[in-house]
């Protein structure tokens, strides 16, 4: 069954909280990893394992280097859960 | 041309006595042992069971994030840095006339060790990406400079347990050099695990007494059977006078000079002669412009091996000859453990104490004094130092020959 946009919003909420040690209200769909969250490329690297877990998704190294904001991994793993 | 006098301006620590420097300082008076068990199963097959642990868990000061993200050793450098940077008065500075010199012995070695044990069990894809800059030996330095953005240089001396010293001394060369006007400066270690201890155990460099571990560190008793490892760290900020006296900073003392040699001897044994220890000492009064007569107190390396401190006291009763019985010596390992690559900075916020406060911390757990030890060595309670200028020697040794010695003088 395909996961909803808010169910992968959630986990990511609580990734980016643990990996970045922000208040989690902060993390939106609009935010920006690197510039709003804290999340810089080594940390990335840390949500992006931690996703692939939590989702069951594997995110090719390509797709992550795309990944600017918080929707565009939401989108990618709710298009491919 | 005269040397730029390099001063103390700050102080911090985290140690097995107490997380911050009033702490440890009162511990340390009091004579109090910070050598605990380690928890059961955490040491399966190593002989010895017990280490000087920190008295103050960092997670309990610092963000889950910062622990997430820094190796322990990084976390002891940040926390010491920024109590001191504190004690300093947060001074306002020049980025680029900043610098800092933390030095380790071992690195991140419990990182290298729970990473390897991830890739065993669950592959490289869970790795952490923080592991190398949690592991390199720089780490705890670079740490500390991202913190206050020193941009003037970051340095990381490697030598063993006569890093933290050695830091020191590179720190106030780089301010007399005229390379940075203030640098934090100190060593940490974060070792207690169960593969460094079976390394020490294996060379019998580790004290075996189980059954009684608060009095297993005892430097110069006669039946001393070695180190006790400890964990922590402390920082000294270093300023030059000049600088000082402008933001009209507190001053502790002044850090007169340093003698630094090599024995060429042996890779883990101290030679028998104390040359390497001697030429040091004398390079460093030399150095420090300090009269011999001055010099009334030494926190000695002494870490309570049976080789290693006899010839230490002797060949600081070489380099110091008569006068040697005029300085009141403490062997603070008997409380702290050995701290490694942390000890001789920590060994240093106590000599820049003892300077401020007038008073030399006890030397705890002899009950038997060894007769080959000549040296005056202060015992059970804290001594009193005498009043008017006066100075006191930090020494340091480390695996592989390393031989560093730091005199700091009483400022007035």
């Amino acid at each position: 069954m395909a996961l909803t946009q808010d169910e992968v919003l959630a986990g990511i909420r609580d990734i980016v909280v643990e990996v970045a040690g922000i208040d989690g209200a902060l993390v939106s769909l609009e935010k920006k990893f690197a510039d709003d969250l804290d999340v810089d490329s080594l940390s990335m690297v840390e949500v992006i394992v931690a996703a692939e877990e939590k989702f069951s998704v594997k995110i090719p190294d390509d797709e992550v280097t795309k990944m600017a904001t918080v929707a565009d991994a939401v989108n990618f793993i709710v298009a491919h859960s | 041309m005269s040397k730029t006098r390099v001063v103390v301006t700050g102080l911090g620590a985290t140690t097995p006595l107490g997380g911050d420097v009033p702490s440890t300082w009162e511990a340390l008076l009091a004579g109090k042992s910070g050598v605990r068990l380690l928890p059961e199963g955490m040491l399966t097959s190593v002989n010895v069971k017990f280490a000087a642990t920190i008295a103050v868990e960092p997670s309990e000061v610092m963000k889950p994030v910062e622990i997430r993200r820094l190796d322990r050793s990084e976390q002891f450098a940040v926390i010491a840095a920024r109590e001191a940077w504190a004690d300093a008065g947060s001074p306002e500075v020049d980025h680029e006339r900043l610098g800092v010199v933390v030095a380790s012995g071992i690195g991140g070695v419990t990182t290298m060790l729970e990473q390897y044990d991830i890739l065993r069990t669950k592959g490289a894809r869970l790795v952490s990406p923080h592991t190398v800059p949690m592991l390199m030996p720089n780490g705890p330095a670079a740490n500390v400079g991202l913190e206050f953005k020193a941009q003037a240089g970051v340095h990381t001396p490697v030598s063993a347990c006569a890093s933290g010293a050695e830091a020191i001394g590179y720190a106030m060369e780089m301010i007399r050099l005229g390379r940075a006007d203030i640098v934090i400066a100190g060593g940490v270690e974060a070792a207690v695990h169960e593969l460094p201890m079976a390394g020490f155990a294996a060379m019998k460099a580790l004290s075996t007494r189980n059954d009684d571990p608060t009095r297993a560190s005892r430097p110069y008793d006669k039946d001393r059977d070695g180190f006790v490892l400890g964990e922590g760290g402390g920082i000294v900020i270093l300023e030059s006078l000049e600088h000082a006296q402008a933001r009209g900073a507190k001053i502790y003392c002044e850090l007169a000079g340093q003698g630094l040699t090599s024995d060429g001897y042996h890779i883990a044994a101290p030679d028998p002669s104390g040359s390497g220890v001697t030429r040091a000492v004398k390079f460093a009064l030399r150095d420090s412009g300090v009269d011999l007569s001055e010099v009334v107190h030494l926190n000695a390396h002494a870490t309570s091996t049976p080789a290693g401190d006899v010839a230490e006291a002797n060949a600081l009763t070489a380099a110091l000859g008569e006068h040697m019985s005029h300085v009141a010596v403490s062997a603070t390992k008997s409380m702290t453990g050995h701290l490694l690559g942390g000890a001789g900075a920590i060994e240093s916020v106590f000599v820049v104490l003892a300077l401020k406060h007038r008073l030399a911390p006890p030397t705890i757990n002899i009950e038997n004094l060894d007769d080959a030890v000549k040296v005056d060595v202060v015992r059970d309670v804290p001594r009193p130092l005498p009043s008017g200028p006066i100075a006191a020697i930090n020494d340091s040794f480390g695996f592989g020959g390393h031989n560093v010695v730091l005199i700091f003088k009483s400022y007035e």
